[in-house]
C-alpha cells in the first residue's frame, strides 16, 4: 500500500481529489467543483463537544420528565410529556406512527447523546479502544433521524391549533426542549469526527495514525 | 496527478464510514476500510435502483397521505375529519398565516418537491447528462437538508392527540393518513440517503461543467 499525501482528500459528493491547505481556526474549505463543504477547522473539538453533550444530557432528561405543555378547558386540565404523546398515539390505534415518533424524538436523541458521551470519554486517552471507531461509524448514519428541532416546531404549531379550544400552558419540558435544540446545533458545530479517528486504533490492528497508512 | 481527477479514476476510494481515502489492493474487490472496517465501494451499491424503489414507494403513499384524514375530532358525538390541507386552511383562517405557510411547505410542498427532485436527478444520471452539474449537486444537498422537516405534521398530530382527551366533551384521534404521511417522509429520507451524488459527475469525465 503506497502512502497517500496527508492532506489529499476526495470530495464526498463528487469524488474530486483535492489537497486541502491548512485552515485557520473556524475556516471552511469547499470543493471547487461541486461546492460541498469538505472540511471545517474546529478548534478544541473534543473538549467543547463533551461540555455541550453533558449539558444536552441534562436538558434531555428535563425535557422528557416534565410536561411539554398543559391545557385547561371546561374546568378540566390535562398535560403531556413527550413519551405521553407517543403512548397516546399507540393507544388511539396508530402503533406504527407511535413507534416512528418515539424513535425520532425519544430514542434517537437519547442514543445520540449517549453515543457521544461514551465516545468522547473513551477517546480522552489515546489510543482509544477499537469499539470507539465502530460507535462513530454508526453515529453518522443515525444522525438525520434525531428530530428535536422539527418536534419543537410541531409543538408550537399544535399550541396554536389548540389555543382556541382551550387555554394552553407551555410546560418546563418545552423550555428545556428549546435549550436542547441549541445544544444539538452546538454539538454538530463543534464535533470533528476526524479528531476522534486520529485517536482510534484502526480496524486492521494498526494505528492510530503514526503507525498506519 | 492532473487536476480534475476523481478518486475513482485514480483507483482510490473515499470510505463512507469514516472519510479515509483508501487505495484498495484490488479494484474489483475493494474489501474493507483498514481504519473503520466499513465495506469499501467506489459508488453506493445499486444506488439508482434502490433510490427509484424508495421514491416510487413514497409516491404511492403520497396520495392516501393527502386524501385520508390525519386527525378525527369527536366533539360531543359529532365527528370531524381533518386532512393535511384542511389543517392548513384551519390555521390560516385562525389568523396564523405564517404557521399555515410553514405547515403547507413542510407537509405538502417539500415531500412533492423531493419526489420530483430525486426523480430528476435519477433520470439525468441515467441519461448520462453532463449539464448543470453544479446546480444538480446543490439540489441534492438541499433535498438532504430539508427532508426531515416534513415530519412536522406527524408531531403536530401526536401532541394534539395527547392533549385533547377530554372525554366525553371532546377527544381527538389520529387518522390513517398520518401513517401514510409518515411513510412518505421516511421513504423519501431513505431515498435521499441511498442516492449517490457522485453519479452526477461521473459522466463528465474530468470536465467540471459544460460551460467551464
Amino acid at each position: 500500500m503506497t502512502s497517500l499525501p496527508e492532506n489529499l482528500i476526495a470530495c464526498p459528493h463528487c469524488d474530486l481529489l483535492q489537497v486541502i491547505p491548512a485552515l485557520p481556526p473556524r475556516g471552511k474549505a469547499r470543493c471547487p467543483r461541486c461546492g460541498k463543504v469538505v472540511q471545517v477547522s474546529k478548534p478544541d473539538s473534543i473538549n467543547r463537544t463533551l461540555a455541550l453533550t453533558v449539558a444536552a444530557a441534562i436538558a434531555y432528561i428535563v425535557a422528557n420528565i416534565w410536561p411539554m405543555m398543559g391545557l385547561a378547558a371546561a374546568g378540566r386540565t390535562s398535560s403531556t410529556t413527550i413519551i405521553g404523546g407517543v403512548e397516546q398515539m399507540w393507544r388511539q390505534g396508530e402503533p406504527i406512527t407511535a413507534l416512528l415518533v418515539g424513535f425520532c424524538v425519544v430514542l434517537a436523541p437519547a442514543v445520540q447523546i449517549g453515543f457521544m458521551l461514551v465516545l468522547l470519554l473513551a477517546v480522552r486517552r489515546s489510543p482509544a479502544p477499537e469499539w470507539a471507531g465502530e460507535l462513530l461509524r454508526w453515529f453518522r448514519f443515525h444522525q438525520p433521524w434525531a428530530m428535536v428541532e422539527v418536534m419543537m416546531l410541531g409543538v408550537l404549531v399544535s399550541l396554536v391549533k389548540i389555543a382556541d379550544l382551550a387555554t394552553v400552558v407551555p410546560g418546563v419540558g418545552m423550555f428545556s426542549l428549546g435549550a436542547l435544540i441549541f445544544l444539538f446545533t452546538g454539538i454538530t458545530a463543534a464535533f470533528d469526527p476526524e479528531k476522534v479517528w486520529e485517536r482510534v486504533r484502526w480496524a486492521n490492528g494498526e494505528g492510530p495514525k503514526e503507525a498506519g497508512g | 496527478m492532473k487536476p480534475g481527477t476523481t478518486a475513482a479514476e485514480a483507483g482510490l476510494i473515499l470510505c463512507e464510514g469514516c472519510g479515509l481515502l483508501v487505495r484498495p489492493a484490488h479494484a474489483h474487490e475493494p474489501g474493507y476500510c483498514p481504519r473503520c472496517d466499513a465495506e469499501l465501494e467506489f459508488r453506493r451499491h445499486e444506488s439508482i435502483q434502490r433510490t427509484w424503489a424508495l421514491i416510487i414507494g413514497a409516491a404511492i403513499c403520497y396520495l392516501p397521505a393527502n386524501i385520508l384524514p390525519i386527525m378525527l375530532s369527536n366533539q360531543l358525538g359529532r365527528i370531524e375529519k381533518d386532512t393535511i390541507i384542511s389543517g392548513v386552511i384551519l390555521l390560516y383562517n385562525h389568523g396564523s398565516a405564517v404557521l399555515a405557510a410553514i405547515v403547507l411547505i413542510a407537509s405538502v410542498i417539500i415531500p412533492l418537491a423531493k419526489l420530483i427532485a430525486l426523480s430528476y436527478l435519477l433520470i439525468t444520471v441515467q441519461r448520462g447528462s453532463v449539464k448543470k452539474n453544479r446546480d444538480r449537486a446543490k439540489l441534492y444537498r438541499l433535498v438532504e437538508i430539508v427532508g426531515r422537516w416534513s415530519m412536522l405534521d406527524v408531531f403536530v398530530v401526536t401532541f394534539i392527540v395527547a392533549l385533547i382527551q377530554l372525554q366525553p366533551l371532546m377527544a381527538i384521534m389520529p387518522g390513517t393518513g398520518v401513517l401514510f404521511f409518515g411513510a412518505v417522509v421516511v421513504l423519501t429520507m431513505l431515498g435521499a440517503e441511498s442516492f449517490d451524488p457522485r453519479l452526477i459527475w461521473d459522466s463528465s469525465k474530468g470536465r467540471w461543467d459544460e460551460d467551464e
